[in-house]
């Protein structure tokens, strides 16, 4: 009995959460836009721009090595 | 950091087309449907891989001539970075094919030749580990790479043309350049293929000079 309420109460809250998904404002700002397809940009662009500020890191390491065998060899 | 301007610009540039190669509007085909952005991505791996093996050529020819020890170098790491560019274009390459021609790797004569281009750049790199003395290693691995260089453009790009291939570009198939009616795609990928190969020679450079360090290092001790 105890279980049929309890089925009962999750039937009740999922058809809620549809109706209200149907009732739902569709905000069009622009991330959601078109498919979202704008999410998947800034994850490429987020990707893109870490491996090029790595790179970037990677070569001030070596500038700054050349620096020090530079000095020690003159 | 020597010159760092020519870097971000690179950043800047292959950053724009990751936005533009998604969202700039593409030519409506059969087949190629949304996988004709692919153009943005796959084929300036290849075009990184010709610039930097097109340098190993030059720096191979210019060893030959002053037998500087830092040419021949130079000319390994153009190589050593080709490489990956060339598996990026492989891997990338597959992937489509699996999709849109129902396998990843059908015997097509363009993925066939660009597979044996591959294997010459990689005897290249073998040939040089085998040999012991370090005039006769740069001497013997600069002649082999001024062959391998027209033998590979032959592969990628004149034989596939004279034969039917399913690739895009190939045999009977129209190049972008037929399939882009109003030239939406051309300043999109122009601009990738000059960001992508400024990166692939900023790669190069980084490991040039890790192995210019590392032979200094060598020579101190």
């Amino acid at each position: 009995m105890k279980l049929k309420y309890f089925l009962f109460i999750i039937m009740l809250f999922g058809g809620m959460m549809q109706l209200q998904a149907a009732n739902s404002v569709d905000m069009a700002f622009d991330l959601r836009a078109s498919g979202k397809i704008y999410v998947v940009v800034l994850v490429v662009l987020v990707i893109f721009f870490g491996i090029a500020l790595y790179l970037f890191l990677l070569d001030k390491k070596i500038s700054k090595l050349e620096e020090e065998f530079n000095k020690r060899e003159v | 950091m020597r010159k760092k301007w020519w870097k971000v610009l690179a950043v800047v540039l292959v950053g724009l087309t990751l936005i533009a190669g998604f969202l700039a509007p593409v030519p409506e085909l059969p087949i190629l449907n949304e996988t004709i952005r692919n153009v943005y991505y796959h084929v300036p791996m290849w075009f990184t891989m010709i610039s930097l093996y097109l340098i190993s050529v030059i720096y191979s020819i210019k060893y030959l001539k002053n037998g500087n020890h830092k040419d021949d170098i130079l000319a390994v790491e153009a190589v050593n970075t080709g490489v990956l560019f060339c598996a990026l274009g492989l891997v990338t390459g597959m992937l489509w094919a699996n999709i849109t021609w129902g396998e990843p790797w059908p015997n097509d004569p363009k993925l066939n030749g660009s597979a044996i281009a591959t294997l010459m750049y990689l005897a290249y790199l073998v040939l040089r580990n085998a040999l012991e003395e370090e005039q006769k290693k740069a001497k013997i691995s600069a002649v082999y790479n001024i062959f391998a260089f027209p033998i590979m453009i032959v592969m990628l790009y004149i034989l596939p043309k004279m034969t039917d291939s399913l690739h895009p570009g190939s045999g009977g198939n129209s190049t972008f350049g037929d399939l882009d009616m109003d030239n939406n795609m051309r300043p999109v990928f122009y601009t990738a293929v000059i960001g992508w190969i400024m990166i692939g020679i900023w790669l190069c450079s980084l490991r040039y000079r890790l192995r210019i360090l590392n032979d200094r290092k060598n020579s101190m001790s």
